[in-house]
């Protein structure tokens, strides 16, 4: 079964000013562990709030489909019918346990629903009757295995409070299950953890997989438990999706490893130099309606500086973020083809392009032959317009000249 | 007190330390009281203001400020010392708990049971009247009422400052409806139950979103906007004067405990007439009720409404992660909260024949509230005994006629009630600052059940 449990198309979520996730696109497959990645503040956890209805996107829709067919638009129910109905449960960043209530009493409210039904609305579980006395003992049944797979079953009438950190993360986990979710949503589950209960929480997360066929979506800053344990790696960085993939495309992806691993400080000042500097940022700004697409759009226009400028629609002021936010964006201008090295080429000897254009393009960061020559007709329209041309490109073939440069070795070498 | 601690050798004596911290302890109580107490400003005939010198009180004072701290330092910090130590050095040892701790419930249920029968035979017929009506129905009903509260404040963690509100609502309930219909207390007992539920739905709603302070204003005004009503809306409720001649309790139709009435009680079963039958009466259904109260509030807890209650005190988000639907829960708890207000309320104007809206101002609601968190939020027994404190303390001091003796004819206990409730109040909050029974009972258990310590339960933020 390879069919999508969790369906989130271009949602956003905006604070005021503050684009948290901007155009988010993704999916996670049923019975996989799908991790979300990203360096701190990425919006990752608004996404998570999102799709277990702590927040309402600004835009976007999140489906979700269960096992028997039924949908769920996640953004339209209310917040306690998400893991109710939709059978979505989550756990959280900042453990939330019942602390004042023993083991198996958490796992007990995790079955409020159930019970609840199984009593008749309390009425018919207050004179007692055995449906609700069995549902009751079934109730501690579940909550006895999920305490037997975590591991806890020993401090089972213990408060959960009492617990170290990493059983308390294990129950809640345990208590996540106990709502019988489809999905789970575990937000950093392996945060504060040491090495050992790392990897019995892999070994429980993989033994809930396996077992009970939940899909699991997780939020994971530790590499080590993202590569051993997930299906499917979706990157983020300031709230744009820029990888999607199974783990060992998503390890070698030069803009992964910019964006969450970090590229050398002194790289990135030379990619800024050359990409632009303040005063670009501000000129870009005062164009209007820019592209906001997602992270891998084709155009080159929208580089590295207006993506990490977010526009506020409700009051039209801007919210500049520095020019070095994005460190994947820096690394996706050189993916195009720039050296990151040498002199710049003279754009000049390109028939058509003069000194005035030569400095427009330059402030850009297309500096280079090879990165004319790459150009796709998406991004010919992008620079038309902003060169404010009309088919001059084409017609003068700026492409087709810098490649026939290149092949005449006019071009700095590609790195 | 003024406590000096000096660092001393340990070659001294607690005795010579006594004597030295009594000196210190001496100068300092002169220091304060000298003028307090020394010397009063007075007016004499001819409208002087005049200086009344009283050093021999100011002696006295002093006096007994000495011996005090001399019997502390010299023999009751050895004897805490000697007995910390010894716990220290003793192996611990599970003791078994006694007789009366294991079944502490059914104890005091049987004293209560046998309560009445036993002042008659302590104190006569007519003597019983008092100790039955002010101390035992008067407590009991304070007691139930702390009890509804606990559902709303203790277990669902909702600060509710308005409680008196659906006392009310219940007491004008029996009171309108049992003058004018000449409905029996029977009928209009869940009726009055009703309604207050009803009014706490009502109230529920608006303050659902709110949390901790507002949450505790807006029940207070809840609470007073009941009583304006009751007094300004008097085409129904008679205003201030209130309603009087509320028919009395029957029981159950059988006997009436009416003097006029043809099958009053004492002619039934040829008793000689008194009053106290009707309250040993009452007494014994207030217990009831509070016996109905403890069932239902024990029964709740352990199903998943309860469970729900006590999850969304501790934290009301994990709650909604798990799909339970805070707006009902928080609902059901007002509601069975005010049901319980609603019988304590028509029971109270059964009781009392006289309804009016002084009854129901925010000092009861202040008291029943400092019940709850006295006795320990939670606790059925805590609160028990917190009643028993509060109430039975603050009505043995108009018991305490000796006392007049002592400061004079002009002096009258009962004014004192209050300070005394405050007084006990930052005792108890110091001593224990969750309240009586802080620990909390779990509402299921595989291997044992052990209480869960104050330390990890909260109070909830409103």
């Amino acid at each position: 079964m390879n069919d999508a449990i969790l369906k989130v198309e271009h949602l956003s979520m905006k604070f005021g000013g503050l684009v948290a996730i901007g155009d988010l696109s993704f999916e996670a497959r049923r019975g996989e562990i799908t991790a979300l990645i990203g360096p701190n503040g990425a919006g990752k956890t608004t996404v998570f709030n999102c799709i277990t209805g702590f927040y309402k996107p600004t835009e976007g829709m999140i489906t979700l489909t269960r096992r028997d067919g039924t949908a769920f638009l996640l953004e339209r129910l209310p917040n306690h019918e998400i893991p109710a109905r939709a059978k979505v449960a989550r756990t959280f960043q900042n453990i939330r346990l019942f602390s004042g209530m023993t083991l198996l009493e958490n796992l007990l409210v995790a079955q409020h629903n159930k019970l609840m039904k199984a009593s008749g609305y309390t009425i018919l579980g207050f004179l007692g009757t055995g449906t609700y006395r069995r549902a009751s003992a079934e109730s501690i049944e579940l909550a006895k295995f999920w305490l037997e797979k975590a591991d806890l079953i020993d401090r089972a009438d213990d408060p959960a409070g009492d617990l170290p950190y990493g059983a308390q993360r294990r129950l809640e986990i345990a208590r996540a299950m106990c709502t019988g979710p489809e999905l789970l949503c575990l937000d950093e589950p392996a945060a504060g953890l040491n090495p050992r209960e790392s990897l019995a929480l892999n070994a429980l997360l993989n033994d809930i997989k396996e077992t009970t066929g939940t899909s699991i979506l997780l939020i994971e800053h530790d590499m080590s438990v993202v590569m051993q344990i997930s299906d499917h790696v979706v990157v983020l960085e300031y709230g744009r999706k820029i990888s999607d993939g199974d783990p060992t495309f998503v390890k070698s992806d030069p803009r992964v490893i910019a964006a969450y691993l970090g590229v050398d400080d002194t790289e990135v000042t030379e990619v800024l130099v050359e990409v632009g500097d303040e005063q670009v940022i501000e000129e870009l700004d005062a164009e209007p309606d820019r592209d906001h697409g997602p992270a891998d759009s084709a155009s080159m226009l929208a580089g590295a500086i207006t993506d990490t400028v977010a526009h506020s629609d409700d009051l039209g002021e801007r919210m500049t973020i520095s020019p070095a936010a994005s460190k994947a964006r820096l690394v996706e201008a050189s993916l195009h083809g720039v050296p990151i090295e040498g002199p710049p080429d003279d754009l000049t000897v390109i028939k058509g392009i003069g000194p005035v254009n030569q400095r427009k393009l330059n402030e850009h960061g297309i500096t280079r032959f090879v990165q004319i020559a790459t150009w796709t007709s998406e991004d010919i329209a992008a620079v038309e317009e902003y060169l404010e041309f009309d088919g001059r490109i084409k017609r003068e073939d700026w492409v087709g000249q810098a490649r026939r440069l290149i092949e005449a070795g006019k071009g700095g070498e590609r790195k | 007190m003024a406590a000096v601690s000096v660092e001393s050798g340990a070659r001294e004596t607690p005795v010579t330390k006594a004597v030295r911290e009594a000196l210190y302890a001496g100068v300092i109580s002169f220091g304060l009281f000298v003028l307090f107490i020394g010397l009063r400003t007075d007016q004499n005939i001819r409208n002087e203001l005049v200086l009344v010198q009283r050093w021999g009180l100011l002696a006295i004072v002093v006096f007994l400020v000495m011996v005090g701290r001399f019997i502390y330092v010299a023999f009751i910090l050895p004897a805490i010392a000697r007995r910390s130590a010894a716990r220290a050095a003793a192996p611990t040892v599970v003791t078994e708990k006694g007789f009366v701790r294991r079944n502490l419930t059914s104890v005091a249920i049987v004293c209560l049971l046998v309560y009445p029968f036993a002042m008659i035979m302590l104190v006569g017929l007519q003597g019983s009247l008092k100790w039955v009506d002010n101390f035992g129905i008067q407590i009991l009903i304070y007691v139930m009422l702390a009890w509804g509260l606990n559902i709303v404040v203790g277990l669902a963690g909702l600060l509710d400052l308005g409680y008196v509100a659906f006392y009310a609502v219940g007491a004008y309930a029996y009171a309108l409806l049992g003058t004018q219909l000449g409905w029996s207390f029977w009928i209009l007992l869940p009726a009055a139950g009703i309604m207050a539920a009803f009014w706490g739905v009502i109230l529920g709603f608006p303050v659902l979103r709110l949390r901790g302070d507002y949450l505790a204003i807006v029940t207070l005004a809840f609470g007073e906007i009941i009583r304006l009503v009751l007094i300004n809306w008097r085409e129904v409720t008679n205003g201030s004067a209130g309603i009087s001649g509320i028919p009395k309790v029957t029981f159950f139709g059988l006997f009436s405990f009416d003097v006029s009435a043809p099958n009053y009680i004492a002619k039934v079963f040829d008793l000689p007439t008194s009053g106290a039958y009707y309250k040993i009466f009452l007494y014994y259904l207030i217990l009831g009720l509070c016996m109905l109260t403890a069932f239902v509030t024990i029964r709740l807890r352990r199903m998943p409404v309860g469970r729900a209650w006590e999850a969304l005190r501790e934290d009301e988000i994990a709650c909604r992660s798990l799909g339970i639907n805070t707006t009902t829960t928080k609902l059901t708890a007002f509601a069975i909260g005010a049901m319980f207000g609603g019988f304590a309320g028509s029971f109270f104007a059964a009781r009392q024949g006289f309804v009016s809206p002084e009854s129901f101002v925010f000092l009861e609601s202040a008291i029943i509230l400092a019940i709850v968190v006295l006795g320990g939020m939670g606790s059925l027994p805590g609160i028990a005994i917190a009643a028993l404190v509060m109430i039975g303390g603050t009505e043995i001091l108009r018991e305490l006629q000796f006392l007049k003796r002592v400061f004079g004819p002009d002096f009258t206990p009962e004014l004192y009630r209050m300070l005394l409730f405050g007084l006990a109040m930052v005792i108890v909050m110091v001593w224990k600052p969750r309240g009586f029974v802080g620990s909390r009972e779990p509402t299921a258990f595989l291997h044992e059940r052990k209480s869960v310590s104050a330390a990890f339960t909260k109070e909830g933020h409103g």
